[in-house]
C-alpha cells in the first residue's frame, strides 16, 4: 500500500536539441558545451561512445552472418552432371601476399588513429585548461596523425583493390568458385564499412577547417578512431577466416 | 498540472525551424519524423489491403475481368501475394508501432528532448521512405513485381529466368528491403542510445512505461536481426547478378543448366528466418506494450505484475532468436534438432501467458472506462489469444507437416502478428492521437470501426484455420476447379465478402482520422487522466517537448487509485508515493 505526500520538483532548464545529428543534442551547436542547457563535454563523448558501440553490433551480425555462410557453403557438395557423383567445388584460393602488406598499412594507420584520438584530447584538456585566469599555454608543434591515417586509409583500399586485381590476373572472379566468392564479398564489404571511416575522418578535417569547437573536433575523432580500430580488428579476422579456414 | 508549472518558464523553450521544408519535410523533430512514419504506414497498408482485396476476388472469381486491371493471372495471383505480404511486414508492421508511435513518444516518455541522433533520426525515415518507392517501382519495370513470396525463397528468387517478375522487379524488391534494413538500423540504434542516455532525472529503467520498454527491446531485435537479413539479401543480389552459388544448387530451367552449382537453398531459409522469426515480435511487442499501458489507464488500475511484464517482453525478445526453425520443419531437418526447436518454441508460450494472464489480472476489478482506445486494446488481447494459441500446434513437426501448406498457417498469423498488430496501432492512433493534434477523434466514429474491425477480422481468419484443417494448400490460385475443395469454396466466398466489409470499414477509421485533425472537439492536455510523461506536457508537445524544462520522475508509470491522492492518478513527476507502513 502507498500514500500521497505533497511538494512538487522541477529540475532547472538542462538540454535543448542538437545541431547535426552526429553529435549529441546540443543548443546552438558545436562549442564547447559550458553554457547554460546543453549537456557537457563529458555527456556528449559518453552519448556518442554508446552510440558507436550500438552501431556497431549490427556490423558485427552482418560479418557474423557472412562467416556462418561461409562455413555452411563450404562444407557443401554438389552433383557433377557429367559423371552424376557428389563432388565437392570448393576451390581453395591462394590470396595474394599484397593482402599482408595490407594488413601492416591498416594495422599502422590504427596506430596513427589512436596517436590522433589522444593528441585532440590533449587538446580538448589544454582548451579548458586555457579558459582559467592567470593560465598561459605554450603551443606545441603537431605531428598532423589525423591525415596520416587519412592517407593509410586510402593507401589500403588502393592495396585491396590491387589485391583484387592479382586475384583476377590468377583466374579467381567473383563467381569462379564459392572462397573466391568469398574472398571478393567480404573483402569488397569490409572495404565500403573502411570507406565510411575515412568519410568520418573527412568529416573530422572538414570539422577543423570550419573553426568548430575542440571539444565537437575530439568527439568526432573520438568515436572515429574506436570505429577505425574495430575496422582493423575486423580485417585481421576477415584474414584469419580466409586464410587459416579455407 | 504540471503543464502550469512550466508555463512559468516558457522562456526557456527551444524554439523548433520555421519554413516550410525544415518543419515538415527534412524535420530533425522526432515528433515530425514519427508522424511521417506513421503516414507513410498509413499509405502502405492502404496498398496492402487493395491488393489483398485483388488477391480475394481472385480466389473466388479467378476468370473475372476487372476493370482497368483485366483478367488476373496465377503468376500475377504470387505477385500480389509476395507484395502484400512484404508492404504489410516491412512497410506497416514494423514502420507504423516503432518507427511512427515510438519516435514520437519514446523520447517524451522518457522526458528526453529529442532522439540522440536527431539527423540520424531523420535519414532513417527518408530511408524507409526510399525504400517504400523503391518496392512500389517493382510494380512498373519490365516483369513486374516479384512472385517469390514475402519470404523471398531460392531458387525461385535467386535466378533472373525463374518467372515472370523474377528479374528486374526482383532486384528492386532486394533493394527495397536492403534499404529498409540500413534505415530500420539507424532508428534502432537511435531508439537504444536514447532509451539508455537521455532518461530524466529519476526515470530509472523500472519507472519506464511498458511502452517504452517494449520499443526499447524492439530496437535491439532489430539491431541484431535486420544485419542479418541485409546479408542475406546481398548474397542474393550477388547470386542473381553477378553468378555466384551461395544459395543456388545445379539446377535445370527448360532443360538449360543455369551455370550455377553446390549453392544451398536452405541456407537462404536459415537467414532468412533468423531475421524472421525476430520480426514477428518486432511488430507485436510494440502493440503488447500500447496494450499493457492502455489496460492500467483504463482500467483505473496499475499493471499487473509491472516486473514480470519487463521480464516477460526480455525473455520473448530472447527467446525470439532461438526458434527460427519451426518455420523449417517441412525443410526434412533432422527430427532432433526439430525436436530442440519446437520446445523452444513452446517456451515462448510461457511469457506470452504471462503478459495475457497479467493483462486480464489488471482488468479484473477495475473501474473501466470503454473508450475506444480501451476497446481495441481489449480487441489486442483477445486477438493474441486466438491467434496464439494455434502457435503451439504449429510449433509440433508433426501436426505443422500436415497443416504448414495449408490456410491454416495464414489464418495463425493474420491473427497474432497482422492483425493484433494492427489493433495495437489502433488502440495507439486513438489513445494518442488528442496529444498528437490537439484534437479528440470522434468516438461514435471509432466505436464502429471498432466493431467493424473486431467481428471483420474473426470473420476473415477463423475460417481459414477450418480451411487449412480441411486441407486447402495455401498460395494456390486457382482451387474452383479442384474437385475436393468444392465443398470449400462457400467458406471461400464467406472469407471475401468479410473482407469487403472489414476494408470499407476501415473508412471509417480514415475519415475519422482526417476529419477530426480539423473538426474534432479540443483536448485537453491530459484528457484521459493518464500518468505517463507525455501527459505532462502542453497538447501538441512544443518543440523541444517540456518547453525548456526536464521533468524530475518521482513514480512509477502506472500509480492509479493510489489511497491517499487527490485524484485517481499519481503523475510520473507529482510528488513522490511513499510506501505505508
Amino acid at each position: 500500500m502507498a500514500s500521497f505526500s505533497t511538494t512538487a520538483t522541477v529540475d532547472d532548464p538542462r538540454i535543448s536539441l542538437g545541431d547535426d545529428g552526429i553529435l549529441p543534442p546540443v543548443r546552438g551547436g558545436g562549442d564547447d558545451g559550458s553554457g547554460p542547457g546543453m549537456p557537457d563535454y563529458a555527456t556528449r563523448l559518453r552519448r556518442a561512445r554508446l552510440g558507436l558501440l550500438v552501431a556497431l553490433t549490427p556490423i558485427l551480425m552482418l560479418f557474423v552472418s557472412f562467416s556462418s555462410a561461409y562455413v555452411v557453403r563450404q562444407g557443401l557438395p554438389t552433383l557433377d552432371p557429367r559423371t552424376n557423383a557428389l563432388v565437392r567445388d570448393w576451390i581453395p584460393v591462394t590470396l595474394p601476399k599484397l593482402l599482408l602488406i595490407n594488413t601492416g598499412v591498416l594495422i599502422l594507420s590504427s596506430v596513427f588513429m589512436e596517436l590522433a584520438r589522444r593528441q585532440i584530447r590533449g587538446q580538448a584538456s589544454l582548451a579548458s585548461a586555457k579558459s582559467a585566469p592567470g593560465v598561459s599555454v605554450v603551443e606545441q608543434i603537431r605531428i598532423p596523425w589525423l591525415s596520416m591515417t587519412f592517407v593509410l586509409g586510402l593507401v589500403f583500399l588502393f592495396g585491396q583493390w590491387a589485391a583484387w586485381r592479382q586475384l583476377a590476373a590468377n583466374g579467381f572472379y567473383v563467381a569462379t568458385t564459392p572462397s573466391s566468392s568469398f574472398v571478393y564479398l567480404l573483402t569488397g564489404t569490409h572495404a565500403i564499412h573502411l570507406m565510411g571511416g575515412i568519410l568520418a575522418l573527412f568529416a573530422a578535417g572538414i570539422a577543423s577547417l570550419l573553426r568548430r569547437s575542440v571539444a565537437t573536433r575530439s568527439i568526432v575523432v573520438d568515436v572515429t578512431a574506436w570505429y577505425w580500430h574495430f575496422m582493423a580488428g575486423l580485417w585481421i579476422y576477415i584474414l584469419c577466416l580466409l586464410e587459416f579456414a579455407s | 498540472m504540471a503543464t502550469h508549472e512550466f508555463a512559468a518558464q516558457e522562456s526557456h523553450a527551444h524554439a523548433g525551424p520555421q519554413g516550410f521544408i525544415r518543419k515538415w519535410v527534412f524535420s530533425l523533430d522526432h515528433k515530425v519524423i514519427g508522424l511521417q512514419y506513421y503516414f507513410l504506414a498509413l499509405a502502405a497498408v492502404f496498398v496492402g489491403m487493395f491488393l489483398s482485396l485483388l488477391m480475394r476476388i481472385h480466389l473466388v472469381a479467378p476468370t473475372a475481368i476487372l476493370p482497368f486491371l483485366g483478367d488476373i493471372k496465377p503468376e500475377t495471383y504470387l505477385t500480389l501475394v509476395t507484395m502484400h505480404g512484404t508492404i504489410m511486414v516491412f512497410f506497416v508492421l514494423t514502420t507504423a508501432p516503432q518507427g511512427g508511435f515510438g519516435n514520437y513518444f519514446l523520447p517524451i516518455q522518457i522526458g528526453a528532448p529529442d532522439m540522440a541522433f536527431p539527423v540520424l533520426n531523420m535519414l532513417s525515415f527518408w530511408t524507409t521512405f526510399l525504400g517504400f518507392i523503391v518496392m512500389l517501382a517493382a510494380f512498373f519495370v519490365a516483369g513486374g513485381a516479384p512472385l517469390h513470396g514475402w519470404t523471398g525463397y531460392a531458387p525461385l528468387s535467386a535466378l533472373q529466368s525463374a518467372g515472370p517478375g523474377e528479374g528486374l522487379g526482383a532486384d528492386l524488391w532486394i533493394i527495397s528491403i536492403a534499404i529498409f534494413c540500413i534505415g530500420a538500423l539507424m532508428g534502432a540504434l537511435n531508439f537504444i542510445t536514447t532509451t539508455l542516455d537521455m532518461r530524466a532525472k529519476g526515470m530509472t529503467m523500472m519507472r519506464m512505461p511498458l511502452t517504452v520498454w517494449a520499443w526499447f527491446v524492439t530496437a535491439i531485435l532489430g539491431l541484431l536481426a535486420f544485419g542479418v537479413l541485409l546479408s542475406a539479401g546481398i548474397l542474393l543480389l550477388m547470386d542473381r547478378n553477378l553468378g555466384t552459388s551461395f544459395f543456388v544448387p545445379l539446377v535445370t530451367i527448360n532443360g538449360q543448366l543455369t551455370g550455377h552449382k553446390g549453392g544451398s537453398p536452405l541456407l537462404w531459409q536459415h537467414l532468412f528466418w533468423f531475421f524472421g522469426h525476430p520480426e514477428v515480435y518486432i511488430a507485436i511487442l510494440p502493440a503488447m506494450g500500447m496494450c499493457s499501458q492502455l489496460l492500467s489507464v483504463f482500467s483505473r488500475k496499475p499493471i499487473f505484475g509491472y516486473k514480470a511484464m519487463v521480464y516477460a517482453i526480455l525473455a520473448i525478445g530472447l527467446l525470439g532468436f532461438m526458434v527460427w526453425g519451426h518455420h523449417m520443419f517441412m525443410s526434412g531437418m533432422s527430427p532432433y534438432t526439430a525436436f530442440a526447436f519446437s520446445i523452444m518454441t513452446m517456451g515462448i508460450g510461457v511469457p506470452s501467458a504471462i503478459k495475457t494472464f497479467n493483462w486480464l489480472g489488471t482488468l479484473m476489478r477495475g473501474r473501466i472506462r470503454f473508450t475506444s482506445p480501451m476497446l481495441f486494446a481489449i480487441g489486442f488481447v483477445s486477438l493474441f489469444v486466438s491467434g496464439g494459441i494455434s502457435g503451439p500446434f504449429l510449433a509440433q513437426p508433426v501436426l505443422d507437416i500436415q497443416l504448414h501448406d495449408t490456410y491454416f498457417v495464414p489464418g495463425h498469423f493474420h491473427l497474432i502478428m497482422g492483425v493484433a498488430s494492427i489493433f495495437g496501432i489502433f488502440a495507439a492512433t486513438y489513445y494518442w492521437f488528442p496529444k498528437m493534434f490537439g484534437r479528440m477523434m470522434n468516438e461514435s466514429m471509432a466505436r464502429w470501426h471498432f466493431w467493424f474491425s473486431f467481428i471483420g477480422t474473426y470473420a476473415i481468419f477463423m475460417p481459414m484455420h477450418y480451411l487449412g484443417m480441411a486441407g486447402m494448400p495455401r498460395r494456390y490460385s486457382q482451387m474452383t476447379e479442384v474437385s475436393y475443395l468444392h465443398g470449400l469454396i462457400p467458406l471461400q466466398k464467406f472469407i471475401t465478402y468479410a473482407a469487403f466489409v472489414t476494408i470499407a470499414g476501415q473508412l471509417i477509421f480514415l475519415v475519422n482520422l482526417f476529419w477530426s485533425m480539423f473538426k474534432g472537439k479540443k483536448a485537453d492536455d491530459n484528457p484521459w487522466e493518464a500518468t505517463t510523461l507525455e501527459w505532462t506536457t502542453a497538447t501538441p508537445p512544443p518543440h523541444d517537448n517540456f518547453g525548456g524544462h526536464t521533468p524530475v520522475v518521482h513514480n512509477g508509470p502506472y500509480e492509479y487509485s493510489v489511497p491517499g491522492a487527490p485524484r485517481d492518478y499519481v503523475m510520473q513527476n507529482d510528488p513522490e508515493i511513499k510506501p505505508a507502513h
